[in-house]
């Protein structure tokens, strides 16, 4: 069983980690770049699918060279046997259409189809959703979106997933697919791990993992225009037909409760506390 | 479904010294093995007095089993040990080397989440071999029947597994011993409750205070009137870089005395005669609790049935007479003989023999004679009769006691008496042993102890914050909430207090329609799982989930 992840690295917009400037712009320069945290749900999919079934784990991500580092905490998280980073200047400043193409060639270009592409949720700078299944769509592959459980059938080579219809929790149907094909993971999805054998392996992988995320560049291969020989007018910044008008940050939420103090000692105040609260305690 | 679950030849429930054991023999015999540890490491959960033996008499060893143990997994070897008998600021003083050394190869004192977290890496290294290997977090609830037969585990956080022989050492607490019969919660008088602090001390420090070089390590026994007159005594062991200082009570005497057990630890703590060692500072690394079987009353003479065979704690076969506790080395010893009677039972095709030849060995290799001594039996038969033991105890304390001991220290009897293993076996486990009699020898032969010992050790409250939890769901469940019933946990619990509203177990009293009710309420948050309200109060008990409730640090 081959599994492709596919990944993102976003700015991290944790506080104290994310900076600002005056007019509400992202400082790009001093704010970190981490793995896309709905990608983790697509990693942990990943990882169920390599403990029960065996076989291997490729991350693949396409951005500047600064991205080797989120492939390789990828790796650790997933214990990833091959990263794939597709890099070129002319890659850049595309949009998830451009990007999806890009990606699609990058997959293609494997040594090994995979049997299940996963990818995240939505990607916390963009937020669209639209480059996980744009990718499946240049495949010309079944999509499975919103998974949150995941089994395979690898003599059926099917694909039987539970799946949040219309991303409602409430409501979950159960899908089948034939392999290859995509799923995007539920940010709801929990893998499991029900079984001795499988909590073993996942201890193996782990203790392996640690030497080769280590060693990550050694297992690391940069796909760069050369070598994957992309129309130009497909790529970057002259392959994306999306085009932005401009950036309004969102305004605050407007405060609406009002607070007074009040000192538990003041019997008076205190009387006047519960004459307010009155009309919403219950009968007796 | 029942095709689908998984099986391996042996399962081994705990990975504390038992299981580390058995699942280190099996190993070696080739017996796929799988190891189940609910603690996020072992460890994790285990709380010990802190001295491990290695007995010369016994079939196995710790050491013998897991070859850098010594070096590796345990703090400082014991080389002197004493038992201070003491009376208000009086200490009598009795070198006890003499009992510590007879039938030991050597006595280390241990940190448990070290000790246990070493132990892991091994067995799971070991057991990984044969195709099975160790997981933590994992909780083992009950045990899986078929047809009536048990033929393998359930396990919270996995499907149920099936195997050819069940180990459980899991310790104190087992659920599998309960749910097998074997064990009860029942009686108070079967138990002991031990509360330890762990204290920071840096290396040289102790070399300078307590005498000894860097590879050498000092006990310290105390006994006498400190303690409010409960049941018990207390202990000082020397870890490389800190010191393990707690209390262990009979539990009936707890619950007879009301008394707080974290109160018994500090006035340990605060005696003058600590001073020497503690000199005014004290930084608490971590306070801990653990409920300590009586072997005497419940190792069980037959610890198995069917598949199952318990090990350790789980059997209750913890040897406490005197000033004696030894636990660890003799659930080493049933451990590895468990796994011997599975290896050999299966491989003369008879797997369903290994508990019976399980209990054949315990008896073979003299453990179960260290366990249940049968001249104790006797002894307190006549020394445990109350009008006996009143009487005793009256004499003991009378004058003409008092100059009974004198003579009899002139003589050298006293040293020889408590140095006896014949004497200490036959002990009866009553109020002269550890209160009358250590106070009488202190007031007739004691000097007083002239320092001040101004420590103050921290309140409940900052004990209990200096926990780590991860709380899960309550485990325990109060089945009787009237004070009659279950009052008896405000104090006896080590994280629960009278007038203390932060604790597991608090009293109230509920003015309902013009009556007055005595209640008892019950919140799991700050709870160390000892099992003390398992036997002092109705409850209905259990482990948390795997990974989750307490984790000790230093244990």
């Amino acid at each position: 069983m081959h599994t492709l992840v596919l990944t993102k690295g976003v700015p991290d917009f944790r506080e104290g980690q994310v900076s600002f400037d005056e007019d509400g712009h992202l400082e790009r320069g001093k704010t970190p770049t981490v793995m896309n945290p709905n990608d983790k749900h697509a990693l942990e999919a990943a990882l169920q699918t390599k403990v029960r079934h065996g076989g291997t784990v490729s991350l693949m991500s396409m951005g500047p060279p600064g991205y080797k580092e989120v492939l390789q905490e990828g790796m650790e998280d997933v214990y990833a046997d091959d990263l794939y980073l597709l890099s070129d200047r002319e890659m850049g400043a595309a949009d998830t259409w451009a990007t999806s193409i890009t990606l699609s060639t990058g997959i293609d270009h494997l040594e090994e189809e995979p049997d299940v592409v996963f990818a995240g949720f939505k990607t916390a700078d963009g937020e669209t959703g639209h480059t996980g299944p744009q990718t499946c769509w240049c495949q010309d592959w079944p999509i499975v979106t919103h998974v949150v459980a995941l089994d395979i059938d690898e003599e059926e080579r099917t694909l039987r997933a539970k799946r949040l219809v219309e991303g409602d929790v409430e409501e979950i149907e159960t899908v089948e697919a034939p392999l290859p094909c995509f799923v995007v993971a539920d940010p709801e999805f929990e893998p499991t791990y029900r079984k001795a054998e499988h909590r073993l392996r996942h201890k193996d992988l782990r203790a392996e993992t640690q030497e080769r995320a280590a060693n990550f560049e050694d297992h690391l291969e940069v796909y760069d225009q050369a070598e994957l020989n992309l129309d130009p007018d497909f790529i970057g910044l002259d392959g994306s037909p999306t085009i932005v008008a401009g950036v309004d940050p969102i305004p605050k939420a407007p405060s609406e409760r009002e607070a007074t103090m009040v000192d538990p000692g003041d019997e008076g105040a205190m009387a006047e506390v519960f004459e307010e609260l009155e009309p919403y305690a219950g009968a007796d | 479904m029942t095709d689908d679950y998984e099986h391996y030849e042996a399962v081994v429930v705990g990975a504390g010294p038992g299981g580390a054991a058995a699942a280190a023999t099996l190993a070696q015999n080739g017996v796929e093995t799988l190891v189940l540890e609910r603690g996020v490491e072992s460890g994790s959960k285990n709380v010990s007095g802190g001295l491990i033996y290695a007995e010369e008499s016994a079939p196995y060893t710790i050491d013998g089993l897991f070859p850098d143990f010594r070096a590796e997994a345990s703090e400082r070897p014991i080389s002197e040990y004493y038992l201070h008998n003491v009376a208000g600021r009086k200490v009598k003083t009795i070198d006890l080397t003499g009992i510590h050394e007879h039938d030991t190869a050597w006595s280390d004192a241990v940190l448990r989440r070290h000790m246990d977290s070493w132990l892991e890496d091994r067995v799971h290294e070991m057991t990984r071999e044969t195709g099975g290997g160790l997981l933590t977090g994992v909780r083992v609830d009950g045990l899986l029947r078929e047809a009536g037969e048990i033929v393998g585990v359930t396990c919270e956080e996995l499907d149920p597994i099936k195997a050819d022989a069940i180990i459980a050492a899991d310790g104190v607490n087992s659920e599998l011993a309960r749910d097998a019969g074997l064990m009860d919660w029942e009686d108070p008088e079967e138990w002991f409750q031990g509360v330890k602090a762990i204290v920071d001390m840096p290396e040289g420090t102790i070399a300078d205070r307590f005498g000894v070089a860097d590879d050498e390590g000092v006990a310290h026994l105390f006994s006498g009137d400190l303690f409010e007159g409960v049941r018990g005594g207390g202990f000082l062991y020397t870890n490389d870089d800190s010191l393990s200082i707690g209390t262990v009570f009979h539990l009936d005497s707890l619950v007879a005395e009301e008394a707080e057990p974290h109160e018994l630890l500090d006035a340990l703590l605060t005696h003058p005669l600590l001073d020497q060692w503690l000199q005014g500072e004290y930084e608490e690394l971590e306070y801990g609790a653990k409920l300590v079987p009586d072997s005497k009353k419940v190792a069980h003479p037959s610890p198995h049935r069917g598949r199952l065979m318990l090990v350790g704690d789980a059997a209750g076969q913890m040897q406490a007479q005197g000033p004696i506790i030894k636990g660890m080395n003799h659930a080493v010893s049933a451990g590895a003989l468990a796994a011997e009677a599975f290896v050999e039972a299966d491989t003369r095709g008879r797997p369903e023999e290994a508990g019976q030849r399980y209990e054949t060995k315990l008896r073979d290799e003299g453990v179960m004679k260290k366990l249940r001594p049968t001249r104790y039996k006797v002894a307190s038969a006549v020394g445990e009769n109350d009008a006996v033991a009143s009487v005793t105890d009256k004499l003991v304390d009378s004058s003409l006691g008092k100059l009974g001991i004198k003579a009899a220290d002139r003589l050298g009897l006293l040293r020889r008496s408590f140095n006896s293993p014949f004497v200490m076996s036959v002990m009866p486990d009553t109020q002269t042993l550890y209160v009358t009699a250590p106070t009488a020898i202190a007031e007739a032969l004691g000097t007083p102890v002239r320092a001040e010992n101004d420590v103050e050790p921290p309140d409940l409250a900052d004990r209990i914050g200096d926990l780590t939890y991860d709380v899960g769901d309550p485990h325990i469940e109060l089945q009787d909430n009237s004070f009659a019933a279950s009052g008896a946990a405000v104090s006896a619990c080590p994280v629960s207090a009278t007038d203390f509203g932060g604790g597991c177990y608090r009293d109230e009293t509920v003015k309902t329609n013009g009556h007055e009710e005595h209640l008892v309420s019950l919140d799991t948050q700050p709870c160390v799982e000892c099992g003390t309200c398992a036997i002092v109060a109705d409850t209905e008990w259990e482990h948390p989930a795997g990974g989750k409730g307490v984790e000790f640090k230093q244990g």
